[in-house]
């Protein structure tokens, strides 16, 4: 059963979302000549095809779209600059120096690409890998299965549920709810603040959904479908809501598994691949952009990110990155959970324009960076988690001949 | 609802009741040696209760008590495996087991399963030092101080296996009710008439498969049990696909009094796997998962394989094991009342289902002599193992609809339109491994409530929805 077929191209996007088509249009765009966008889904356009909601777009297209919407003018953009994109072509296996391994239901065949962009995009945590107790009942579901059901199949996977998570995305799914005429029986955050911004966070009060914050899902209970969830509230006691769904939101994790399965080095504190400021990963034939690097971003961020990392693509075809090595390590220490890129080669050609952070932890202090134990680059500052993090990698201004930096917060 | 059978063309020879792994092995022994059988399952699926949640482990029987009924059950289910799982196209993966001592208790003690070992009379089983459980698994943690080697520990689909049983049990004329309850019943000297859910039913035999809660049912209609169940839970991780490389063989612990202990293998599916516990608890209903085990579970993996730390977790799962106030198979014909009670199977019931079903035939033909059939069918089952060719490899399937198992729409649709369908959700997943997987259903949830809309006892939808938009 050996694919015998070997089709060579320039430049190989695995995932059609913001970040991959946004890559493949800049792509074409700089004269890239064959550029293919391998999506899996019978549809390319990524996880806005099922926000059925506004904002979409704005700072790409200067108009306001919906998901679904935006994700339609992405694949027509694309489309429009000569990418090639193939749906329902899976990729199995990412093989050294750009050799795919690719299904359909055309059959399996072997894609060898100058350049691999990996743009697999993110997913949330499910109840699984959360470790949650209880019974295991229909109805637990994550945000983006509940969109799917919504927008995509026209379904309501229930009528009742309990919110768990206060994210940007947690929103959105009181959003959809209201919607579909679902009514949340209440919403919880383990934290004690929700994590999504103010104002956008008392959007679910004004739907009428309570919020408990401080509370933890302690069990599951049903035995064909939910029939309610334990919860211990902040002060202590616990309460059984009477709901017939579970909506688990947020708590992002890169789609990974191409990764996990290959030679690529991973980073396991953001659970994505290692890269340089270029996106470029540790088989430097593979290169990788948006949510994959780091949960999360906005569709927006990670359109513009394809884009950027697509720029240096185009210039590594033409021999003007520099050597992927040596490079210079960037560890994070202290409630600092992770630091994209990974590394730094040591050039002047600029690459992305930040380190992007996440906290563990709510924190307040000085961001710190130290080049080989010394500190060269500070802030006072405070952030929580999910929050976006930057450091703008000009502003370290790199001593000569730094072999090693730390990020670090020095909480107070 | 209570009519019944008007005619003898409505009695069966036999009526087994529960349809986990050993029912399903139960109707295909009695349904290929010529008897006409029935299977009640209050269930809307077969392995609905134990049998949905195992190690998925061929044992060889090599620490069973020596002489014991479990033994030659595992023994007998063991070959027969062997010789029919490739007529049905039923996966094996040959991955050998290491029991292994993680400190000087466990060391002394394996002499001790060796001997046994040989004594059930598995003799390829022998005493290997630290030098040669490193050189045969790196990646175990270096505090391995030995193991006892047992090559002949396999691999097999836990699902797809008692499918198959039963589904060529169909094709010779076995007959299956789903959510058919057994609530009462009469036996008249000849005949029982067992009162269902779903009206009467009339059969000379009744085998009793009914997992935990097969006292319940001997109390119902015998008046009395032989024996009594306590449950017992057992909770299982399942580590992501790329775990799998860090282990080849199944790794045993050295048991206790009480249980197998916790095992760490790979799956057919290609995943890693910790479990299970062993928690007694009264509720023979629910097995609910507790995250402070699970944790623990994953912080056990990680110990005796250190590359686990950070590896994310596919699946967790619990099931309750029929066990009994004793250790042993409660395996008897209950005298001057056509009946035959399988209790008490817990653990090893995959292996030996096959066993356990000649054993209890054997004690049938005492008094029946029934007609086998003459050219036996086989049903040829869907691959779902990693390490044979998959749907997804040969073309004109469809579409992919779950990415992280690469589960195929031709896949789901066959499953759906085959001869023993799932009745429910668990059902569907465990025919195709649908929503299985690493997202568990964040891709694939929606568009699997579409598909199998209609089929299922409950719909994973509530309800349509039009206004989304």
């Amino acid at each position: 059963m050996k694919p015998i077929e070997v089709e060579n191209i320039d430049v190989a996007i695995i995932g059609g979302g913001p970040s991959g088509l946004s890559a493949a249009m800049t792509l074409r765009k700089l004269g890239v000549d064959k550029v293919v966008v391998l999506e899996r889904e019978p549809e390319a356009g990524g996880i806005p095809r099922h926000c059925g909601h506004p904002p979409f777009g704005l700072r790409e297209y200067g108009r306001i779209y919906t998901g679904p919407a935006y994700a339609r003018k992405n694949v027509a953009q694309a489309l429009k600059a000569g990418v090639q994109i193939r749906v329902k072509h899976s990729v199995t296996q990412m093989g050294q120096g750009g050799r795919l391994e690719v299904v359909s239901p055309d059959g399996a065949q072997v894609i060898q690409a100058r350049r691999v962009l990996i743009a697999t995009g993110a997913r949330e945590t499910p109840r699984s890998a959360r470790l949650l107790g209880g019974d295991r009942p229909l109805g637990v579901i994550n945000t983006g299965a509940f969109q799917s059901y919504l927008y995509l199949e026209h379904l309501k996977p229930f009528e009742r549920p309990l919110i768990v998570g206060t994210e940007l995305v947690s929103l959105s799914a009181v959003m959809s709810c209201r919607r579909a005429g679902i009514k949340p029986v209440a919403m919880i955050e383990a934290n004690l603040r929700a994590t999504a911004r103010w104002p956008l966070s008392l959007f679910p009060r004004l739907c009428g959904v309570p919020m408990h914050f401080g509370a933890q899902l302690l069990e599951i209970h049903g035995t064909g479908r939910v029939e309610g969830a334990t919860v211990r509230l902040a002060d202590g006691q616990t309460r059984t809501f009477d709901c017939d769904g579970v909506l688990l939101t947020g708590q992002f994790t890169p789609e990974s598994s191409l990764v996990r399965l290959s030679d690529l080095r991973l980073d396991p504190k953001s659970g994505g691949p290692y890269i340089d400021q270029y996106g470029r990963c540790s088989d430097p034939a593979y290169f990788a952009a948006g949510n994959l690097l780091r949960p999360v971003e906005t569709a927006g961020w990670s359109f513009r990110e394809g884009h950027k990392i697509a720029t240096m693509i185009a210039r590594d075809l033409q021999g003007q990155l520099p050597a992927a090595t040596p490079s210079i390590e960037i560890a994070c220490k202290g409630d600092l959970k992770l630091c994209v890129p990974q590394c730094l080669s040591n050039s002047s050609v600029v690459g992305m324009q930040h380190l992007q952070l996440r906290v563990s932890r709510a924190v307040k202090g000085r961001l710190v960076v130290r080049a080989d134990g010394k500190e060269i680059w500070s802030r006072a500052g405070s952030s929580l988690p999910e929050r976006r993090l930057l450091i703008p990698i000009a502003s370290l201004n790199l001593p000569q001949g730094v072999q090693q930096l730390e990020v670090d917060f020095v909480g107070q | 609802m209570t009519k019944p059978f008007p005619n003898q063309s409505g009695i069966y020879d036999v009526i087994v009741v529960g349809g986990g792994v050993v029912g399903c092995a139960m109707v295909r022994r009695f349904t290929l040696e010529g008897a006409r059988v029935l299977l009640l399952e209050k269930s809307p699926d077969i392995l609905s209760g134990a049998s949905k949640g195992n190690s998925a482990i061929l044992h060889t029987g090599f620490d069973a008590p020596t002489g014991s009924l479990e033994l030659q059950c595992m023994k007998d289910g063991y070959q027969e495996y062997l010789q029919i799982h490739q007529k049905m196209s039923l996966p094996l993966l040959k991955t050998g087991a290491m029991v292994v001592a993680w400190n000087e208790d466990d060391l002394g003690k394996l002499q001790g399963i060796v001997e046994q070992a040989h004594a059930n009379g598995i003799a390829d089983v022998n005493l290997i030092g630290r030098e040669r459980v490193r050189a045969l698994e790196p990646n175990l943690a270096h505090n391995a101080l030995g193991a006892v080697e047992v090559p002949g520990e396999f691999l097999i689909d836990p699902w797809s296996a008692p499918l198959g049983y039963l589904l060529q049990a169909m094709m010779h004329g076995a007959q299956v009710r789903f959510n058919t309850e057994v609530n009462g019943g009469y036996f008249d000297g000849e005949l029982w008439a067992l009162e269902t859910t779903n009206g009467f039913v009339r059969g000379r035999t009744i085998i009793n498969c009914a997992g935990l809660f097969g006292d319940v049912l001997e109390q119902q209609l015998l008046g009395a049990s032989s024996f009594s169940i306590h449950p017992r839970k057992g909770q299982f991780v399942v580590f992501d696909k790329a775990a799998a490389r860090y282990l080849g063989n199944i790794i045993l612990p050295v048991p206790n009094e009480r249980t197998k202990g916790i095992v760490l293998t790979r799956t057919v599916y290609g995943n890693l796997l910790v479990g299970p516990t062993a928690e007694e608890q009264e509720d023979r209903l629910h097995a609910g998962l507790d995250s402070d085990v699970l944790r623990q579970l994953v912080d056990a993996a990680v110990e005796r394989i250190p590359a686990l730390e950070g590896m994310p977790v596919t699946a967790t799962y619990a099931a309750l094991r029929p066990a009994t106030e004793k250790k042993e198979y409660r395996v008897q014909r209950v005298e001057g009342k056509n009946w035959i009670s399988v209790g008490g199977i817990r653990s090893t019931g995959l292996t030996a289902a096959l066993g356990i079903a000649r054993h209890v035939f054997s004690l049938y033909q005492r008094e029946h002599t029934p007609v086998p059939a003459p050219i036996l069918q086989w049903p040829t089952l869907p691959n779902l193992a990693e390490h044979l060719p998959r749907d997804y490899q040969r073309p004109g399937y469809g579409e992919i609809v779950c990415h992280c198992e690469m589960v195929t729409l031709r896949e789901i649709e066959n499953a759906l339109a085959s001869a023993l369908p799932p009745g429910d959700l668990g059902g569907l997943k465990r025919r195709t491994r649908a929503c299985m997987g690493r997202c568990q259903g964040f891709y694939c949830g929606a568009r699997v409530a579409e598909l199998s809309a209609g089929h299922l006892a409950i719909p994973l939808a509530t309800g349509v929805c039009h206004e989304a938009h």
